[in-house]
């Protein structure tokens, strides 16, 4: 069973191209990178499959359910987070918490927001206004309202982005652990290589809104005769074909 | 059951805005007291001046200003809580959320009328208190005069934000200016005919002008009058019906275009 199946998908604006023609499938239970570099489609491809953006063709199945028909029975079965996309500056963390767990349906709202605020160690500034946080206790607070629903599905858009590698690293740890505790399927968009080698089964690689190739961390390396994908990333991005890499 | 708590979930972000800062409290009733103010002791002049005939004139002119507070109030109710959202950047999360668009649109008529009593009731103890003008003694009718206001106030907030939309952050301005700018139209503070008659099919096109009409003819003549309410009440439903349209065509419109992920400036 399939968690996201997305079938020749193609976002067109009036003159780009944003995301041309591609496929792919992410399994239940496993987490699978988006990978490439600034405009290379990954966030389109999210918003896609959230529904917030329509594709101009193709089909997007996101828990068995037709996004463009049935969202919002997939809706809440899923969540997100993005550095992009902010939580209100005025609300406390407790409160904005407490926004989302009635948006999603959270029974036992106050209780939720204890185990979150334990898990990723909110507890220091769950009354100060998410405005006057730092950029690792906003990420935390990001994270902590893409699970406020204990989601079946995770879509995490550069979740480590601007952040300092001591922070990164909490983060991927905590989303580790998170991931073998919940058996939680989670599609990450990113360009940070230790992220995706570290936490994705599967690396799907864009350039200019298409998929390039594919594969687990290993084989692309393999692939591409390099040591670590920062070099693959890079063969990728310069249209380097695999045997003429090196 | 759990459409109503996803309601109750956006209008609780708001109240606590409220909650948080005093300010924002003082400022939902700050413009219906200025105008009160004015218009009441402008009112005050005019009876000095004319004697007992005055006092319908202040009844016409107060009951005026508070129903177009009304109508005001509703309209930035709805569309300021709708730009809350904008400003805070937060939009994202809302529509990728299982929030339905007549949910949202359901905890914005919900916020808009929350915001217009705290507006208004404070403008009617004003007039009531300096004035001895007690807007309740029109009568019941009084609340289906105040009500298609309010249905006015958001059908124009609905067609701002769907223009919002369309076009970006930059047609912010249309919130605060549109209503306004229909107020010389609206016969608020004078009857349609001494418009000119090219412009009377116009302001007859607006519910607020019946809703005026009305208003004078229940204070000056004790006559309610239920034609021209019928007349708001269809006109009304016409234009809600064109402005959800609008507004439906609109938000797929910005899923298409991508003014969702990005809307701002």
């Amino acid at each position: 069973m399939n968690a996201i199946e997305v079938d020749s998908l193609t976002k067109r604006y009036k003159a780009a191209m944003a995301v041309d023609n591609i496929s792919f499938v992410v399994p239940k239970g496993q987490t699978v990178g988006l990978l490439g570099g600034n405009g290379a489609g990954k966030t389109t491809t999210i918003a896609m499959i959230l529904g917030l953006l329509l594709p101009t063709s193709g089909r997007i199945h996101v828990l068995g359910h037709d996004m463009t028909r049935d969202r919002f029975a997939a809706l809440a079965r899923v969540n997100f987070s993005s550095p992009y996309v902010a939580l209100p500056h005025r609300l406390t963390v407790a409160e904005n918490l407490r926004v989302y767990c009635h948006l999603y349906n959270v029974h036992g709202v106050e209780k939720r927001i204890a185990e979150l605020a334990d898990e990723l160690d909110l507890h220091a500034f769950i009354n100060r206004p998410a405005g006057q946080l730092s950029a690792g206790q906003k990420t935390r607070v990001a994270l902590a309202k893409s699970l406020i629903n204990r989601p079946d599905l995770l879509l995490l858009d550069e979740p480590t982005a601007s952040l300092d590698p001591d922070t990164g690293d909490l983060v991927r740890s905590w989303l580790e652990k998170y991931r073998a505790e919940s058996g939680c399927t989670i599609l990450l968009a990113s360009h940070n290589m230790d992220e995706v080698s570290r936490l994705c089964g599967t690396v799907l690689m864009m350039r200019q809104g298409r998929i390039v190739d594919r594969g687990t961390p290993g084989e692309l390396l393999t692939r591409y005769n390099r040591l670590d994908l920062e070099d693959v990333f890079l063969d990728i991005a310069r249209s380097r074909q695999p045997e003429l890499a090196r | 059951m759990s459409s109503l708590r996803r309601i109750w979930g956006l209008m609780y972000r708001h109240l606590t805005l409220f909650r948080r800062s005093w300010p924002r409290l003082v400022d939902l009733a700050y413009w219906p007291i200025l105008q009160m103010m004015i218009w009441g002791f402008t009112s005050r002049f005019f009876t000095s001046r004319l004697g007992d005939h005055g006092m319908v004139t202040i009844g016409m002119l107060l009951g005026g200003v508070l129903l177009w507070e009304t109508a005001l109030r509703s309209h930035l109710g709805f569309a300021v809580t709708f730009m809350e959202e904008i400003w805070s950047r937060n939009l994202g999360h809302i529509f990728v959320s299982p929030l339905r668009p007549w949910e949202l649109l359901a905890a914005l008529l919900g916020m808009s009328l929350i915001r217009m009593l705290l507006g208004v009731i404070p403008a009617m103890a004003l007039a009531a208190l300096l004035y001895h003008f007690n807007i309740l003694s029109v009568g019941p009718v009084l609340i289906l005069f105040a009500l298609n206001l309010m249905v006015m106030g958001w059908w124009i907030a609905l067609g701002c934000i769907s223009l919002i939309l369309s076009q970006g952050g930059g047609a912010e301005s249309l919130i605060w200016s549109m209503l306004i700018g229909l107020s010389p139209i609206a016969a608020v503070y004078y009857p349609v005919s001494i418009l000119p008659h090219w412009l009377q099919p116009v302001a007859l096109s607006l519910p607020a002008a019946h809703v005026f009409e009305g208003l004078r003819a229940a204070i000056s003549e004790h006559v309610i009058r239920w034609d021209h309410l019928a007349w708001a009440a269809s006109l009304n439903a016409v234009w809600l019906t064109a402005a959800m349209l609008l507004f439906m065509q609109q938000f797929n419109a910005a899923r298409r275009n991508g003014a969702l992920m990005n809307i701002g400036e």
